[in-house]
């Protein structure tokens, strides 16, 4: 008999022979095995923005790829690096998922440069979601800040495909100017066929003077909160949370009726490299959707 | 649990035997301290008189033969028409002698975190499944702490975990392949004198911890005091160095950089072992950091040795072993922030 040790190949796994399906947490696969995907549009938005739809190119990998609004992905250009990016188009949407980007840094200034039809790595989808099913038959207020507009586009979707689900939808939306406005060409269309209630206000108008100015809290004066049948979405910069919730709560609503999306730096998406740690758990797993009693709760999270 | 007695010298062949056939890692002395003492590291063994079977702490924990300080994730083949990805899991089989009980119980920790819960992590996962750990037991050091942490003894989590009662080994077997192994070796059913001994050994060991760190109020502690004057204290004097994490049987986490070769032909993924306690680990785009401070991200660490984990897992995750306390150039270690706290929250 000999004495070496028995050799155990993961590759074996059953599981392991399989495209990798990240909604199926327990189970071993791939984890650093993207989507191969390709770049089918890139749309520029504003100086910074660039609004990019991703196909996976895959048939199959395609047909699994299943999130729900407020996840996100980690996108990968390799040789670059890999950043998470919110899901910013709708979940019914089995064609392509669109992302829209800021340039900020190395990965994403890299992805601005990029031209369509350029492959791509996708893993995902990652982190909490959206309680659309706890909202079915309540009003529901999206406040955005800023680049928060873009994980909310996905729930904005999703309650034009179950409209009859869903009560009166304000969209509360500010941003430093008025040319920092994103996707205000959907607007029209948001308020007409969507049926929705959209409230803009820039804090610098410039020359024009158009619409409102002020912050995002002033626009609280325009719309009465009905706080026992209301749900609440907070998308921004970390600054804009502690007001508006402090003014949501103000007005009645429950903690656990108001949700905000959180950002940390991430490396992994899966609980494993830490970087997101905040307070007692991790953005990427716990998060990034939080509702605002837990986010009480997890030390310096706000 | 199976238990087997073997020889001194049967065991020496055992380890020679298994050196031929297989990569042998185990305590091996590097170097010597300031006061003369030797510095011990795992390392590959080639002979048995390498081994240092009564050694007293490895500098950095054997924790590095599954989560490398370096790794390659994935390596890409750039192409016209885009790219190509290679993944390769490390699916060699090891064996590492020598492995303290708290050093085990780290393994195991680092399973719920790596193994068992989401995202099962495959690299870190076949090198687990491929490693055969022969553990070792050893009286405690003046500040060992792993008995408050419950971390001084293994149950499982290893294949054979030996302690020495004198002429013999005493066996504690977990793997089938354990126990073919130490078969070959003429190893004896245990008598009830031995049986004796190793109680005699087991309790000698427990009654040598001079260190204590109270720990069962810690999980409340941490929010109570987590305005406490401690963190400033002693995050004043930390240099966020991150060599606590380096050492650290238990601390995982990681960066990531990719690489791409001069001629765009090549790229690669790699993961690297990081700290929380390095200047940017919570920096982001635009150059926020969500913790600025050295006495926040000392916090952090503890935070989630004593708070996050023990929510997630119902265990804390440090196991006591004092490696960071060793290796802090500014003398931080668990044992004096820890009684700093519960010193506090007293007054
Ligand atoms: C859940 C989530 C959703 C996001 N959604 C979007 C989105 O829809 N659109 C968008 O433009 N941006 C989004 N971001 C922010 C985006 O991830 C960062 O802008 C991006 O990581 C910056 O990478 P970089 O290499 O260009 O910057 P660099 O400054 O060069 O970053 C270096 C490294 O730091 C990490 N990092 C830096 N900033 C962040 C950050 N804010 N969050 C996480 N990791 C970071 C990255 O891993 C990156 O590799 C999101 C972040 C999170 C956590
Ligand atoms: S004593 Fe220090 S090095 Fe050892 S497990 Fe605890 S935190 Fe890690
Ligand atoms: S606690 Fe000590 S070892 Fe850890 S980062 Fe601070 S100075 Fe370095
Ligand atoms: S992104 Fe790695 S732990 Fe959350």
């Amino acid at each position: 008999m000999s004495l070496k040790i028995p050799r155990y190949d993961i590759n074996l796994e059953p599981s392991m022979s399989k495209h990798p399906d990240f909604n199926r947490k327990s189970i071993l696969m791939h984890t650093q095995s993207g989507f191969k995907s390709e770049i089918i549009a890139i749309v520029p938005l504003t100086a910074h923005e660039k609004l990019f739809h991703i196909r996976i190119c895959d048939p199959c990998e395609r047909e699994n790829f299943a999130f729900l609004p407020g996840q996100f992905v980690m996108l990968e250009l390799p040789g670059c690096g890999e950043v998470p990016i919110s899901i910013s188009s709708s979940s019914s949407n089995k064609e392509f998922i669109a992302l829209c980007i800021r340039k900020v840094g190395k990965v994403t200034g890299m992805l601005h440069r990029l031209k369509p039809g350029t492959i791509v790595g996708i893993r995902g989808p990652f982190g909490t979601h959206f309680p659309m099913e706890k909202m079915v038959g309540h009003n529901i207020l999206l406040i955005a800040g800023g680049l928060g507009i873009v994980p909310l586009r996905s729930p904005i979707y999703w309650v034009n495909e179950h409209r009859s689900d869903y009560g009166d939808i304000t969209v509360m939306y500010g941003a430093k100017e008025p040319g920092q406005i994103l996707f205000g060409y959907q607007f029209e269309e948001w308020r007409r066929i969507y049926g929705l209630n959209i409230l803009t206000i820039v804090q610098n108008a410039g020359k024009g003077r158009q619409g409102k100015e002020g912050i995002i809290t002033d626009l609280f004066d325009d719309i009465d909160i009905d706080s026992d049948n209301t749900f609440a979405v907070v998308c921004g910069p970390p600054v804009m949370f502690k007001f508006v919730c402090a003014h949501l709560s103000k007005s009645g609503l429950p903690r656990q009726r108001m949700f905000v999306s959180l950002e940390r730096r991430m490396h992994c998406g899966m609980g494993k490299c830490c970087r997101c740690n905040v307070g007692s758990t991790f953005t990427c797993l716990d998060g990034p959707v939080f509702d605002y009693w837990t986010v009480m709760n997890l030390k310096e999270a706000i | 649990m199976l238990f087997k007695t073997i020889t001194r010298e049967n065991f020496k062949k055992m380890v020679e035997a298994l050196m031929e056939e297989n990569e042998v890692i185990g305590p091996k002395a590097r170097d010597l301290d300031t006061e003369g003492k030797k510095i011990y590291r795992f390392l590959k063994l080639n002979s048995f008189e390498e081994l240092e079977m009564d050694y007293t702490r490895s500098y950095s924990s054997p924790k590095n033969y599954f989560l490398p300080f370096k790794e390659d994730l994935a390596v890409y083949d750039l192409h016209d028409k885009g790219w190509d990805q290679d993944i390769h899991y490390t699916i060699h089989p090891r064996v590492i002698i020598g492995m303290r009980a708290c050093d085990i119980n780290a393994l195991l920790k680092l399973d719920q975190v790596m193994a068992k819960s989401v995202y099962p992590d495959p690299y870190y996962f076949a090198r687990r499944r491929n490693t055969l750990i022969i553990g070792l037991d050893h009286e405690p050091l003046e500040d060992c702490f792993c008995r408050s942490m419950n971390a001084d003894t293994a149950f499982h989590g290893f294949d054979l975990f030996l302690t020495d009662i004198g002429k013999d080994y005493f066996a504690a077997i977990n793997s089938d392949t354990a126990y073919m192994i130490l078969n070959r070796f003429d190893a004896k059913d245990v008598t009830k004198e031995d049986q004796f001994l190793y109680k005699k050994v087991k309790s000698r060991i427990e009654s040598k911890f001079k260190t204590q760190v109270t720990i069962t109020i810690l999980p409340e502690l941490m929010d109570l005091e987590f305005e406490s004057e401690v963190w400033k204290k002693w995050g004043d004097k930390c240099l966020s160095c991150g060599s606590c994490a380096m050492v650290c049987p238990t601390c995982y986490c990681y960066g990531i950089e990719e690489d791409i070769d001069l001629d765009f032909s090549m790229a690669v993924k790699r993961k690297f072992l990081y700290s929380c306690n390095l200047l940017d680990f919570a920096t982001v785009a635009g150059g926020h950091n969500f913790r600025p401070r050295a006495d926040v991200r000392l916090k952090y660490r503890y935070y989630h040795q004593f708070r996050g984990f023990v929510e997630a897992f119902n265990q804390s995750l440090c196991v006591g072993c004092n490696r960071c306390g060793k290796a802090c150039l500014a003398g931080i270690s668990p044992k004096v922030v820890i009684d700093d706290l519960i010193e506090t929250e007293k007054r």
